[in-house]
């Protein structure tokens, strides 16, 4: 199906001997890519390996200093976004880059819209071609005067994709696009791509997810450390020597979840209730054992931990912990019952970002690191080299800016931060978005290993194969009410796919 | 906070190093004031005449105190602009108590204590009913300079008991505004950097879901740092309305502008969560010189304010970039 062969004299993009420095650090060194008509490669490598940079010097953010480009055959001097876009390259970045208060037909031909006899906007035609776009995108359910604002993540992403296509895209760049997306919308996107690779068009997809990968690609090419590993055809490469690839090691369990045997019980809660997304719901959490909660995006996963965290209190039903009855109010009721909640969104709820690796670490734990009113700067560097140390943060030292780390060092900061409050259970939600195969497989251990040391975690989690793979016991939220409860035994991926995606859920959109 | 804090990471720091980590801003306006002393006073030695360095220091000490209090609120990532009207109308319930026969030191506390009584108004209003503090601070304004010249109608208060006038005595030959400006500043700079609650304060002004999410008192933290800031505007006033022996019942033009500015170019970055009150005060004593060194000069003072404009401008271009270099 691969129509490469075909094709390999003319490819839509080459480039050759490509370079890149910031401020005198190398970050892309001497790569050759191409992209051929017809044809999804994918481009792979951990975090920092030069993705994004490789990805910003085609689209024409970011100059190269070294190497040459050729768009369409034509070599290309100096490549700005404008000129980038003009022969037809068009990314969907991760943070899709819409306009919420227009709708999904402006946000589409904003700066190309098609005008009238006099100039003015030609609005009918443009909701016309709009509505086709969505149409050939599989999106017959998207309707062109929403405003973007409204629609969920997997929809937004159909009208940066339609946006992309309005302007003649022939190499579309998609960064981790199904980073954000619960695995319904994944199999939808995915059908698009290949819909988008029959047309001719190339494109360049960036994943972190293997099974994506071999679902879809038809030749990838791994970064590590800004250089090129290599590029092979899909049909040579397996998920453990694309990994190794990547990581320059083996990485020998993808999930490494020890058995165990659950303790006494450390939560408890009954007919939790809050607003919409979480109706009446009760389960109990043991010492010891990971608990998946699985469920789509909107399904109320979220909303639970934002209830158990006091985020957004419970407006009825009870929360036992170790069996006494408490009642959580605010983050700060949460912290006192040894409840740690990793967030989801790192940036929003996790980080300080200007602030350094000691400061954030210390900042849900001040009074440990304080004499009276007074800082001890001392025991709090300490207690940051230690987390450092102990959890692996690949990092300068305490004093280096959370800003600065890539995803998965940054979210490593976010649990040392939860660590040294020494909660007894712990939420993690989504503990592995965006970040790269080696610092997932550490995160995975550092899980199997408090667990071990007889914490509850539970999990929360787009990945069905990180559920399957990390949980004792696995939760199913569908509408915001718990619909299963699966053993370890008893959850596969059908069983808890089917439980998610049962009874239809309707959506703003 | 940002760029300089890197430095911290790196391995052995001198004792010397580590003094100045972090004070990136302060040591570019510390130098900034040095070589205009050195300049100016090469163009006219009158400059560093001591009638001239009193002006200078002890004349615009109560900006920099109330930049102090300014300071902090902005690092929450909030603002004030009616800091200017408040110390009018703290000035002159201060000159009428004194006038009216009470002890002095009931004069004094009295601007403190309703300072901080006014901004945890305008506190809970920000933090709790959720309105943008611009916009409560606005309105603050708008009441404060109303209600001042419609209740004084502009009149004068004279006849101020000589006890009164705080800033016109001179403990072993220093005026005792620059005591108040190097004490408050040394105190708040200290506590904000080396207590737990200074901590939190950045934390809140640096991202605010995350400090809530960390369990730090969010709504709490800025009601209280709002407070402070009303105790330094107390103080403020104070240094202000005892200067001369009259206090002018009107509102000081562009004085909200002024503190700002002064905490702004200090280096506290508008965005919140970062910047220290070393470099407030170090910027108040900038423009004070400035101001005074154009006169020296021979330039009109007009100028001044617009070369504090473009040292705005400069200092939050410079702060922006490295925002960019941290992300």
């Amino acid at each position: 199906m691969t129509p490469g062969g075909r094709d390999a004299a003319s490819p839509l993009i080459r480039l050759k001997g490509v370079s890149k420095a910031f401020a005198g650090i190398r970050v892309v060194k001497d790569v050759d890519f191409d992209v051929r008509p017809g044809e999804v490669h994918a481009l792979m490598g951990e975090n920092g390996a030069g993705k994004s940079t490789l990805i910003k010097i085609i689209a024409g953010v970011h100059p190269h200093d070294g190497g040459t480009i050729e768009i369409g055959g034509e070599p290309v001097s100096h490549l700005t976004p404008r000129e980038a876009r003009r022969r037809g390259v068009a990314v969907v970045y991760q943070e899709l880059l819409l306009f919420p208060e227009l709708t999904v037909a402006e946000n589409v031909f904003l700066g190309h819209a098609p005008r009238t006899g006099w100039r003015g906007l030609d609005w009918p035609e443009m909701r016309r071609r709009t509505r086709a776009l969505l149409d050939s995108l599989d999106s017959p359910d998207l309707d062109v005067d929403t405003k973007v604002g409204a629609l969920s993540v997997a929809n937004r992403q159909r009208v940066e994709i339609a946006k992309a296509l309005s302007q003649d895209a022939r190499v579309l760049i998609m960064d981790e696009p199904t980073a954000a997306l619960a695995e319904a919308d994944v199999v939808r996107l995915m059908a698009v791509v290949k819909r988008l690779r029959e047309r001719g068009v190339g494109i360049i997809y960036v994943s972190h997810r293997l099974p994506e990968i071999f679902e879809l690609a038809d030749r990838v090419t791994v970064l590590r450390d800004g250089a090129l590993i290599g590029t092979r055809p899909i049909g040579e490469v397996t998920a453990q020597s694309l990994v190794a690839m990547m990581v320059g090691r083996e990485i020998d369990h993808l999930y490494p979840k020890s058995e165990i045997a659950p303790g006494e019980t450390l939560l408890e809660v009954r007919n939790l209730s809050h607003g919409r997304k979480v109706r009446d719901i009760s389960f109990a959490l043991r010492r010891g054992e990971i608990l998946g909660v699985a469920g789509l995006v909107g399904s109320g996963r979220t909303e639970l931990a934002l209830t158990l965290f006091g985020i957004t209190p419970a407006s009825s039903g009870e929360i036992l912990v170790s069996g006494k009855p408490v009642r959580i109010g605010s983050p700060r009721d949460a912290r006192a019952h040894g409840i740690a909640y990793v967030p989801e969104d790192r940036g929003l709820q996790g980080l300080v970002k200007p602030m350094t690796i000691a400061q954030n670490v210390s900042m849900a734990s001040l009074e440990r690191v304080r004499r009276g009113i007074m800082m001890r700067f001392a025991e709090e560097t300490r207690r940051a080299a230690a987390a450092i140390k102990a959890i692996g943060i690949r990092a300068r030292g305490p004093g280096q800016v959370v800003g600065q780390l890539s995803g998965g060092n940054q979210q490593k900061v976010v649990l040392a931060k939860w660590l040294e409050t020494a909660p007894q259970i712990l939420i993690m939600d989504e503990p592995t978005r965006g970040i790269d195969v080696g610092a997932k497989a550490e995160i995975h251990q550092l899980m199997t290993k408090l667990a071990g040391e007889g914490m509850g975690i539970i999990m929360i989690s787009s990945e069905l194969p990180e559920v399957l793979g990390m949980s004792d016991r696995v939760l199913v939220i569908n509408n915001g009410q718990l619909v299963r409860t699966l053993e370890r035994g008893e959850a596969t991926a059908e069983s808890v796919g089917a439980a998610m995606a049962d009874a239809r859920r309707e959506e703003a959109a | 906070m940002t760029a300089e804090a890197q430095t911290l990471g790196r391995r052995e720091q001198s004792w010397f190093g580590r003094l100045f980590a972090g004070y990136g801003q302060e040591i570019i306006i510390l130098g900034a004031i040095l070589l205009l002393f050195v300049v100016v006073w090469s163009i006219n030695p009158r400059f560093i005449s001591p009638n001239n360095l009193n002006t200078i220091f002890s004349g615009n000490a109560y900006i920099a105190v109330a930049a102090i209090g300014m300071s902090m609120v902005i690092i929450t990532g909030n603002i004030d602009v009616s800091v200017g009207a408040l110390i009018g109308v703290l000035a002159t319930i201060a000159g009428t108590i004194a006038v009216s026969g009470y002890p002095v030191w009931v004069a004094w506390t009295a601007p403190i204590l309703i300072g901080i009584a006014v901004n945890f108004l305008v506190g809970v209003l920000v933090a709790y009913a959720r309105i943008p503090s611009i916009v409560v601070t606005l309105g603050m304004l708008s009441i404060l300079r109303g209600g001042l010249i419609s209740v004084t109608g502009g009149a004068w208060i004279s006849n101020l008991p000589p006890e009164f006038l705080l800033a016109q005595q001179r403990p072993l030959g220093i005026p005792a505004p620059i005591y108040f400006m190097v004490g408050l500043t040394i105190l708040a700079a200290f506590w904000m950097r080396y207590s737990a609650f200074g901590r939190s304060i950045y934390a809140v002004g640096g991202n605010p879901e995350a400090a809530r999410a960390a369990g730090i008192p969010i709504e709490r933290r800025i009601v209280q740092v709002f407070m402070i800031h009303g105790a330094f505007a107390g103080l403020a006033t104070i240094l202000f309305a005892t200067q001369l022996q009259v206090i002018q019942s009107t509102v000081p033009p562009n004085l909200e502008l002024t503190v700002i500015t002064a905490s702004v170019i200090g280096g506290v970055s508008i965005l919140g969560g970062s910047g220290t009150v070393i470099g407030s005060t170090l910027a108040a004593i900038l423009f004070a010189a400035i101001g005074s060194a154009l006169i020296f000069v021979g330039i009109s003072a007009y100028w001044l304010r617009a070369v504090i404009g473009l040292l705005i401008l400069a200092t939050v271009l410079a702060d922006m970039a490295r925002r960019r270099q941290a992300k």
